[in-house]
């Protein structure tokens, strides 16, 4: 029972996708609570029995599109919400589950389910975008949280977020980690991937693995012949390119390419 | 049919569970008809989708199924695969998993206990109306998340899917100096901040209660996390490899949903209940005493203070934490080499709610031909609805609101986690 009228209202909803990018905002720590005294918590399904009807000024989406139910759930929460941000890979991109699209879905029913015929969903797991007009984007499989809280105060301060555009290389270069493909030689897709996870992987001298999806303009054509070069074969390329981002445009091409060589 | 009043009771979204269900219960007169509890969440085909991807790419892609454990997904994933290629990884290496898991354990039970579970008994709709009236108890429950973050953080990379997992190890191990601050400023306040949550939530009201479905947990010589074999409280144990002859699916007449029973036995119960009434006696000292302090007993049959077994779980997870940073060794090389082979391999480890199994059938050239999950709130489904029917029956007086609610409660008593449950349950809604 809110009363301040000058709180937000903020919405969490969930569709196909594994809680990971919403469990994020309860992992703001000390933060949540603060955010929480500045926004009033409308509707969080999975955190709280109190659901209001709306409309909400914030909804926060996290999952893909994957059944016709579905479709028109989140053309009803659209309707509802003043400002609609898709958070993670499942809400921006399709996330893991998007891989039905390059298969056949009613194989994989048959493969997971004796009775395939209780199983209603649509051949594909599609981003948000592709069914409502999505006003801010968050990526990442899960997203960071420092991203969050910077969109959330920022939407407090009616101020654009800052949210980097440029590739994880950059972020490489400005916490001081190596070049891992230049002194270890390891595959990483850092050169082709979205910042904003902090450059974490190559920092534990792991490649990238593109859970961030790709850049606006990436230059997989490079980055598919240093691949090719550092001696993984044509189907182990066109894997790494199909994980969490699989369908979009520039990782879907960057496969194919690869998988051609 | 019948002229007796009929009664139809909806819970249409179950709230403050992880992913999307509902419950629907009909009464026939004085008797519970049908009971069902329903999962809303679409498939997303992880068996389907693992077949031809590499064995080295299940332990990330299968964390995606749960965001709540995903290292549980990652540890059973390594374990089979590395079964699978007949390679074992050295003490160092499991240590250094154990401690991830236990960082797992904690942030998981953290969440579960303050934000999801407490507020049922304090009267609260969410975190944030309990926070207003129990601020410091919410803000020690954070601080604990926290904790357990730090450990998946440090040990595994990040807190949700973390990536510093691999095949035969680790891709970094972190130094024993890293580990002992975070021992030091974190683990051992935390540990202290775990006994007053266990003292916290045993003066809770409880519903008296009692249920004493058959149980299943791994067990081992220390608390089950990261391997152990699989035992009932009927003291049948099997090899994690013969979990499939010992646990199958059933179809239950009144109901589309499969059901997981033993074989010879019937609807079971795994997760902490479970894991505490077989493994009480190898908590660490400081654990079993808070469970004694608290009043646990031997078994604890009643599901409402399941929240107080998860509290003591969540001491034993620090202790056994600091355990491991005290005789720590970083594993040298970070990860052994797993060399693909054909085969099948097994693997179960106890995830914060539960059992977790996982198969691969893997071809010589290392693509994964089939894969087949169990994870544990689906074999918890029959025995989740067999609470709920004993409930509804004793408090057939209740008016509907209350009664729906209090069906809420009795779900979350099992910490239910749909997301994990749904690509495995063999039904989404049933559509009239
Ligand atoms: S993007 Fe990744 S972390 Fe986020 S909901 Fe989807 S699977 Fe989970």
């Amino acid at each position: 029972m809110a009363t301040e009228p000058a709180r937000p209202s903020l919405a969490v909803w969930k569709f196909a996708s594994c809680d990971g990018c919403q469990l994020t905002l309860l992992d703001c720590g000390d933060a949540l609570l603060t955010l929480a005294a500045r926004l009033h918590i409308a509707a969080f399904p999975e955190a709280s029995s109190m659901i209001e009807p709306g409309p909400y000024d914030v909804s926060l989406v996290e999952g893909s599109i994957t059944t016709e139910e579905d479709a028109a759930r989140i053309r009803d929460i659209r309707a509802r919400s003043t400002l609609l941000v898709a958070i993670g890979a499942c809400a921006t991109a399709g996330g893991i589950q998007a891989l039905r699209d390059l298969a056949d879905v009613d194989e994989f029913r048959a493969q997971v389910y004796p009775h395939p015929e209780y199983v209603r969903s649509l051949a594909t797991a599609t981003p948000i975008s592709a069914h409502v007009p999505v006003d801010l984007e968050l990526h990442g499989c899960p997203i960071d949280r420092g991203q969050l809280v910077e969109v959330l105060g920022a939407l407090l301060a009616g101020r654009k977020p800052d949210l980097p555009v440029h590739s994880v290389c950059a972020q490489c270069k400005a916490r001081g980690t190596p070049c891992l493909p230049v002194v270890a030689g390891v595959p990483c897709l850092g050169p082709v991937t979205r910042a904003g996870c902090g450059a974490l992987c190559p920092a534990y001298g792991r490649g990238c693995f593109g859970c961030f999806g790709p850049v606006e303009r990436p230059n997989t054509r490079a980055l598919v012949a240093l691949l090719r070069h550092q001696g993984m074969s044509p189907a182990d390329i066109g894997r790494v390119f199909r994980t969490y981002t699989a369908t979009t445009a520039q990782f879907r091409a960057a496969a194919e390419e690869g998988a051609r060589s | 049919m019948t002229h007796r009043s009929r009664r139809l009771l909806k819970v249409p979204a179950l709230t403050r569970v992880e992913g999307e269900g509902a419950l629907h219960v009909e009464l026939t007169g004085d008797t519970v008809t049908e009971l069902r509890l329903d999962i809303y969440e679409p498939p997303r085909y992880f068996e389907a989708l693992l077949r031809g991807r590499r064995y080295t790419e299940p332990p990330d892609i299968t964390a995606r199924i749960c965001g709540i454990c995903p290292v549980a997904y990652q540890m059973s994933a390594c374990a089979a695969i590395e079964d699978a290629c007949g390679v074992e990884v050295d003490d160092r290496v499991a240590e250094l998993r154990r401690l991830l898991y236990c960082g797992e354990w904690i942030a998981s039970h953290a969440l579960h206990i303050h934000l999801l579970h407490a507020p049922d008994f304090l009267g609260c709709a969410n975190v944030v109306e309990l926070a207003r009236r129990h601020r410091p108890e919410v803000e020690r429950g954070l601080a604990l998340k926290q904790a357990g973050n730090a450990v998946l953080e440090l040990v595994g990379g990040r807190a949700i899917h973390p990536f510093n997992v691999r095949l035969g190890g680790f891709h970094r191990a972190p130094s024993a100096a890293e580990l002992r601050t975070l021992a030091e400023q974190t683990l051992r306040p935390a540990r202290d901040a775990a006994l007053a949550c266990v003292e916290w939530v045993s003066t809770f009201d409880f519903p008296d209660v009692a249920a004493t479905p058959e149980l299943l947990a791994l067990t081992d010589r220390r608390y089950p996390l990261d391997r152990g074999s699989p035992r009932t409280s009927s003291a049948v144990a099997f090899p994690v490899r013969a979990f499939e002859e010992h646990v199958v699916e059933e179809q239950v007449p009144h109901s589309t949903a499969l059901h997981a029973r033993l074989v010879g036995g019937g609807a079971y119960l795994t997760g902490p209940l479970a894991r505490y009434a077989l493994n009480r006696g190898v908590l660490s000292p400081l654990a079993r005493e808070a469970a004694d302090a608290a009043g646990l007993g031997a078994r604890c049959d009643n599901p409402f203070r399941s929240i107080v077994v998860r509290a003591v779980e969540l001491v034993y997870a620090i202790d056994e934490a600091l355990r491991i940073i005290d005789a720590y060794e970083p594993p040298r090389p970070p990860a052994i080499d797993v060399a693909p082979r054909a085969g099948i391999g097994y693997g179960a480890t106890e995830a914060p709610r539960g059992v977790l199994f996982h198969r691969y059938e893997l071809a010589a050239d290392g693509s994964v031909r089939t894969a087949r999950i169990v994870p544990p709130t689906a074999q918890n489904q029959a025995t989740i609805e067999a609470d709920l029917r004993a409930f509804v029956q004793e408090n057939l007086d209740m008016p509907d609101d209350d009664l729906a609610a209090a069906c809420e409660r009795v779900v979350r008593n099992h910490d239910p986690c749909i997301s994990c449950a749904t690509h495995f349950l063999r039904l989404t809604r049933t559509h009239r």
